[in-house]
């Protein structure tokens, strides 16, 4: 029996479970609702929940875990001579799985009996011919081990779901039963199920913890690979990224350098224009400008904020790259060679950083109490000296942690860069050279035609868990900085 | 008489100067003139970031309109019976046999006669040098519509059929007399008829609503690419996004604010929520890939998939302005429930989350334009380079077999060479950004309508 | 004996340093100062007294337009400071409020050291040539606002990290420090302890012989402590104005008298 099925099971078990639940409560009781010690629907909800919830449980474990076993057990079955490497066994495996697929749809498309689909001889039929019609294509002829490999990974998974659905069925009978028991006029089912409702939430919270978790181990295992593949001192040394495309290593340079000196320019000119932009513009939104020129200049610059970055990209990509060509390409100064460059992805990127520098700055202005610029009013300074020498040396801690998260939001950006920087990985300079950065090798690295276990698509994971550290770093530094220096004032 | 009035610890008042209040000395002078440069700086900063603003917007928009225009050519094709149903039984199965070749030669007639008709000479001795000037799937076109009314063969129809893209081009400004040296496909001499024809009312351009609802095309064929699968992919992941990631984050949220004890395993979560919401999306993406595609063995750049990245990625927001809402309920109302002798569950779920609703919708609205726009952690899951060809089928379908979603589908145009794409890539944006722009302002309004004041 | 009673007289009688005739204050459309008309002696403590809301503060910030912070609050009248309408358009409010000080309710110093504190003002108006000069001035003001021998070895210490009462004495003597003619004072003890509130009225006492000094204040007692002149302001209005002896001895209005007596306020 499928998954789906059981679950459909399991639920309409847990539907009969309220109703019965709820009856025998009411019963226990004479019909008097007023004697029960919750609603009676607390009552039905308890069957179901002790009905369904262990044994959907149980379910989830099962289907994440099966798979892993027979896999295991079946790797065995493969005669050591036909693999060398943990990575071609992988692809062996795979080819067992397509054709234990492949016949197990062929049976459910009526081309196959039970019996002929189990002894079936691979010289007598044409098997890899009947698996292309059922929708699975097979790059060889199957080798007579993979198809008894195929044979007896059908019969395990056909066991083990067997299994399942019995274990399952007798853990919802199980609690059925308990739960039925249980339910009297005294039995205070709310509590029950209201401790149930609280484990919910708390999976639900915990979905946080288990997202980071996914995150670090995806990346450091797939980390450990590369370097299994690829010495990890060259990664950080080397000075070169030039990735061959016959794979598997080899004649690969895969230095972290240059992209991350692309990273940094970028995110240094981004900064160069979001910062004094936002932080000026911030200053004379909180402290010069009028209610009404804020309620119109405030949501204005916020609308920068809510566009997406593939239509900064492309504004980098189709706007602003041939305008700044115009200026300093070949017709002009003679310094860009092409469109893409520093300077485009940089001067867009801050584009997009203005309104985060802004607003986060705008807060933080806002925060200085205004006992203190009372204070300066009254010695006779002018509101520039206030500002300037009162309120930003009070709120610079807020100002630098503002600073700091914006770049860290420059260091992660990935579409502006994609289309705006270009491709070449370039130690330079001059900021109108095109020069690509961690997240756009990521993306190039893991969309590209090369093979998935090779240390060219590997290596997008050692740059994601770099990126990664990097920007948790700085939104860490950012944090405690606030922390540490906002005491200092109130 | 004033002397006495000095004792020794006031030095410092008689000696100063007593300057006139009316006029301003020097000093003041100086300090005014750098109050209205830094009041300057302030004004010009806010116009630079007005005026970038504005530079992108007209951008977007002058290159974008284009893509919502397209040029066709107004042909009166004559649907010879011999030529499309040589038996003439009308069997579907024998017209559906006659391939597109078939019709090309049909299209060149009638080409060749509207030519003829605006008096014009036609320099082009073989029917598929004219052809180049209409799109290479009208033929594809004229087949369907032949195989829908097959009593129509016979007769003479009037059909409107797809420029090709470089007559579309010439006729938005795109492409020029000098830049068609170097091209293949057309000559100054089709341009003469195409000037001359749209003189006649032949070549018309129109309003092309098959961008807004018509499937992406190959890379040759710019003028009949649309955005209608992909809109229907993002739309897939957005169901998926509002399904996954609102339920779970009120019950995150709704756990954090009202029953989390202050213990390590609470600032665990919450520290991770925090650190979350700071990651950048392609880790996300990476995230996706390991585990739902690899992992999970899901269909690569499905619907489903698109839409459980993002909702990890939207938790976070969705998390943080619930847990606002829920902080703005006053604690009077829980007080006034739990007195009553509500439980707190039932104080929580009949009375404070009601009271939050409209700052939760809120937040999600924001948090799904959020998810609307994302790209990179699509392009890790397989969406790119994918040419979202189909309609789905069914509704399962449509979140399992691989399609694409807008952001994705715009970059993807833009990746392409030909000069006609990135017309439409802007014209994708249009469309998305009026879909952002909608769902802020729906945001906007359920703010304001439901806004409480305690 | 006529001629004694005038010398007298003369002795007692200090120059006119702030002279405010017709003073109306509007915040949008509420009324708040009605028609207040005052003389405010030189070298002598004013105090500024009468319930809560009844106007005195927003008089007193009248007098170096620290209101103009307020977008919504309108002045009319006359406010002469040494015979200059201080609201002429030639004025300008930073160089007034150089020589009108203002110590608030709540001491608040600025995040700076103690030195950069006093200093700020010198600075920014110039007043100091060179360093030497700008630590004379520090310590001089230190001194005069009775704080010097408290913190002369750690200038360099936030201003923050000082006790309620070291702050507002601290104020004070930023305050002094650009050399103000007049200091204005609102509720400068509200918020400290007895103690500091003994410092600060000491300091006040030896502030008047060189600055005119108005003080708001919601004691009574601490108004009959430290003034010579007192004003009494109830809703909006001036009710009396007089020696402070006369007007906590003998008042002439009967709201001044219920006020005294604990009746109303």
């Amino acid at each position: 029996m499928s998954a789906f099925w059981l679950l459909i099971i399991l639920l309409a078990f847990a539907a009969v479970g309220f109703v019965l639940g709820r009856g025998r409560a009411l019963a226990s009781v004479n019909g008097e609702r007023r004697r029960l010690h919750s609603l009676p629907n607390y009552y039905g909800s308890n069957v179901a929940m002790l009905a369904f919830v262990p044994a959907v449980l149980v379910l989830a474990v099962w289907v994440v875990v099966q798979p892993f076993v027979i896999n295991s057990s079946v790797s065995n079955h493969i005669p050591a001579e036909l693999y060398q490497t943990g990575g071609e066994l992988n692809l062996i495996m795979s080819d067992v799985r397509r054709v234990a697929d492949g016949l197990d749809l062929a049976v459910k498309g009526g081309m196959l009996t039970t019996d002929e689909a189990s002894n079936i001889d691979n010289d007598a039929t044409d098997l890899r011919a009947l698996l292309g019609e059922v929708g699975i294509a097979l790059g060889s002829e199957i080798h007579p081990s993979v198809l008894s490999a195929a044979q007896v990974m059908r019969t395990q998974i056909a066991t083990g779901n067997l299994y399942r659905s019995i274990v399952l069925l007798v853990i919802a009978a199980a609690g059925f039963f308990v739960a039925i028991r249980m339910t009297s006029g005294e039995f205070r089912a709310r509590n029950m199920v209201e401790r149930g409702i609280r484990g919910l939430l708390i999976a639900a919270a915990s979905i946080a913890i288990l997202t980071t978790i996914g995150i670090v181990l995806s990346l450091i295992f797939n980390t450990l690979e590369f370097f299994r593949l690829y010495p990890a001192k060259d990664f950080f040394t080397l000075l070169e990224w030039a990735p061959s495309f016959s794979g598997r290593g080899g004649a690969s340079s895969l230095g972290l350098l240059p992209l991350l000196w692309g990273t940094l320019y970028i995110s240094v000119v981004a900064l160069l224009v979001a910062v004094p932009i936002g932080l000026f513009s911030a200053i004379y939104l909180a402290e010069y400008a009028g209610p009404k020129t804020r309620s119109i200049a405030k949501p204005m610059l916020e609308v920068l904020a809510g566009i997406p970055t593939i239509v900064y990209g492309l504004f980098a990509l189709l706007t602003i790259g041939p305008m700044l060509l115009s200026v300093f390409g070949d017709n002009g100064f003679g310094w860009m060679q092409g469109q893409r460059s520093v300077m485009t992805a940089g001067l867009v990127m801050g584009i997009m950083l203005i309104p985060f520098v802004s607003s986060l700055s705008d807060d933080i202005i806002n925060a200085v109490p205004q006992a203190m610029r009372d204070g300066s009013y009254g010695l006779g300074a002018t509101q520039s000296e206030t500002v300037r020498q009162v309120v930003l040396p009070a709120a610079l801690p807020g100002i630098v942690g503002a600073v700091l998260l914006a770049t860290s939001r420059a260091l992660g950006e990935t579409m502006i860069v994609v289309m705006g920087a270009g491709a070449a990985a370039r130690l330079d300079l001059n900021p109108f050279e095109a020069m690509t950065t961690v997240t756009a090798k990521i993306v190039s690295q893991l969309t590209g035609d090369s093979d998935f276990a090779s240390p060219e698509a590997l290596v997008a994971f050692a740059l994601g868990m770099t990126l990664f550290i990097l920007t948790l770093g700085l939104n860490v530094l950012a944090l405690y900085i606030v922390r540490k220096y906002r005491e200092q004032y109130e | 008489m004033t002397d006495a009035a000095f004792p020794d610890g006031a030095e410092g008042a008689a000696p100063r100067t007593t300057s006139s209040l009316l006029t301003q000395d020097t000093r003041t002078k100086k300090r005014n003139a750098a109050e209205a440069r830094f009041r300057a700086y302030g004004i010009a900063a806010i116009a630079v970031g007005l005026v970038f603003l504005a530079v992108l917007v007209s951008s977007i928009i002058f290159k974008g309109v284009g893509a919502f225009q397209q040029t066709f050519i107004t042909l009166n094709v004559e649907l010879l019976e011999e030529k499309l149903d040589k038996s003439g039984t009308r069997d579907i199965e024998a017209i559906k046999k006659v391939t597109t070749f078939g019709y090309n030669p049909l299209i060149d007639a009638a080409l060749a006669q509207a030519i003829a008709d605006t008096g014009i000479e036609n320099p082009f001795s073989k029917g598929k040098d004219l052809r180049k000037m209409i799109s290479s799937g009208a033929a594809a076109d004229l087949r369907d519509h032949v195989i829908e009314n097959p009593d129509e063969i016979g007769k003479t129809v009037s059909f409107r059929l797809l420029a090709s893209s470089r007559v579309d081009g010439y006729l938005k400004g795109r492409v020029t007399r000098e830049s068609l040296a170097r091209d293949k496909n057309l000559t100054p001499e089709h341009l003469d008829i195409v000037d001359a024809l749209a003189g006649a009312g032949v070549v018309t351009k129109a309003f092309n609503t098959d961008f807004i609802t018509g499937a992406d095309a190959s890379e040759s064929r710019p003028e009949q690419a649309g955005i209608g699968v992909s809109m229907l992919g993002s739309f897939y992941m957005m169901l998926v996004v509002l399904a996954c990631a609102l339920p779970i984050g009120v019950a995150a949220s709704i756990y954090l604010e009202e029953f989390a004890p202050q213990n390590w395993f609470t600032d665990l979560i919450e520290v991770n929520i925090s650190n979350l919401a700071a990651v950048p999306s392609i880790v996300f993406g990476i995230l996706g890939l390991a585990v739902f595609i690899q992992f999970a063995h899901l269909p690569q750049s499905a619907p489903l998939v698109g839409g459980l990245v993002l909702t990890l990625m939207t938790l976070p927001t969705i998390i943080i302005s619930t847990r606002a809402s829920l902080k703005s309920v006053p604690p009077s109302i829980r007080e006034a429930a739990l007195g009553i002798g509500a439980s707190k569950m039932q104080t929580v779920f009949h009375h404070v989350l009601p009271l939050a609703m409209p700052g939760i919708l809120t937040g999600t609205i924001i948090g799904l334009a959020q998810a609307l726009g994302e790209t990179a952690p699509l392009l890790l899951i397989g969406m790119v380079g994918y040419i979202a060809s189909n309609y789905p089928d069914g509704v399962i379908e449509g979140f399992m077999s691989p399609n694409s979603a807008m952001p994705a589908q715009i970059y993807e145009w833009a990746k392409r060479a030909d000069p006609a794409y990135y017309e439409r890539a802007w014209g994708g944006i249009i469309i998305l950004l009026v879909f952002l722009m909608t769902m802020n302002i729906i945001a906007i309004i359920l703010r304001r309508r439901f806004e409480r004041r305690w | 004996m006529n001629d004694m009673t005038k010398i007298e007289g003369a002795i007692e009688m200090n120059d006119m340093k702030i002279s405010a005739k017709g003073v109306q204050v509007y915040y949008g459309d509420t009324h708040a100062i009605k028609d207040v008309s005052v003389e405010i002696e030189d070298k002598t403590v004013t105090a500024f007294i009468g319930p809560s809301g009844c106007g005195k503060s927003t008089f007193l910030r009248c007098l170096n337009r620290m209101n103009d912070t307020i977008d919504i609050c309108r002045v009319e009248g006359d406010i002469l400071l040494d015979g200059e309408d201080i609201y002429d358009k030639r004025v300008d409010p930073v160089q007034l409020r150089a020589k009108v000080g203002m110590v608030f309710q709540k001491p608040n110093p600025f995040p700076k050291s103690i030195y950069d504190n006093i200093a700020y003002g010198p600075r920014i108006h110039g007043l100091a040539k060179n360093k030497a000069d700008l630590d004379d001035i520090v310590e001089k003001s230190l001194r005069r606002g009775a704080i010097w021998d408290e913190v002369k070895d750690r200038l360099h210490a936030p201003g923050t990290g000082l006790s309620g009462g070291q702050q507002q004495r601290l104020c004070i003597a930023r305050a002094v420090a650009t050399e103000p003619e007049v200091l204005l004072m609102d509720e400068p003890c509200s918020a400290l302890d007895p103690i500091a509130t003994a410092q600060v009225e000491e300091l006040i006492d030896e502030l008047r012989q060189s600055y005119s000094v108005v003080i708001v204040t919601h004691s009574m007692q601490q108004a009959a402590r430290v003034s010579q002149k007192t004003a009494f302001f109830h809703l909006g209005n001036l009710v009396e104005y007089d020696d402070t002896t006369k007007i906590f001895t003998n008042p002439e209005d009967p709201r001044t008298e219920s006020y005294i007596t604990g009746r109303i306020g």
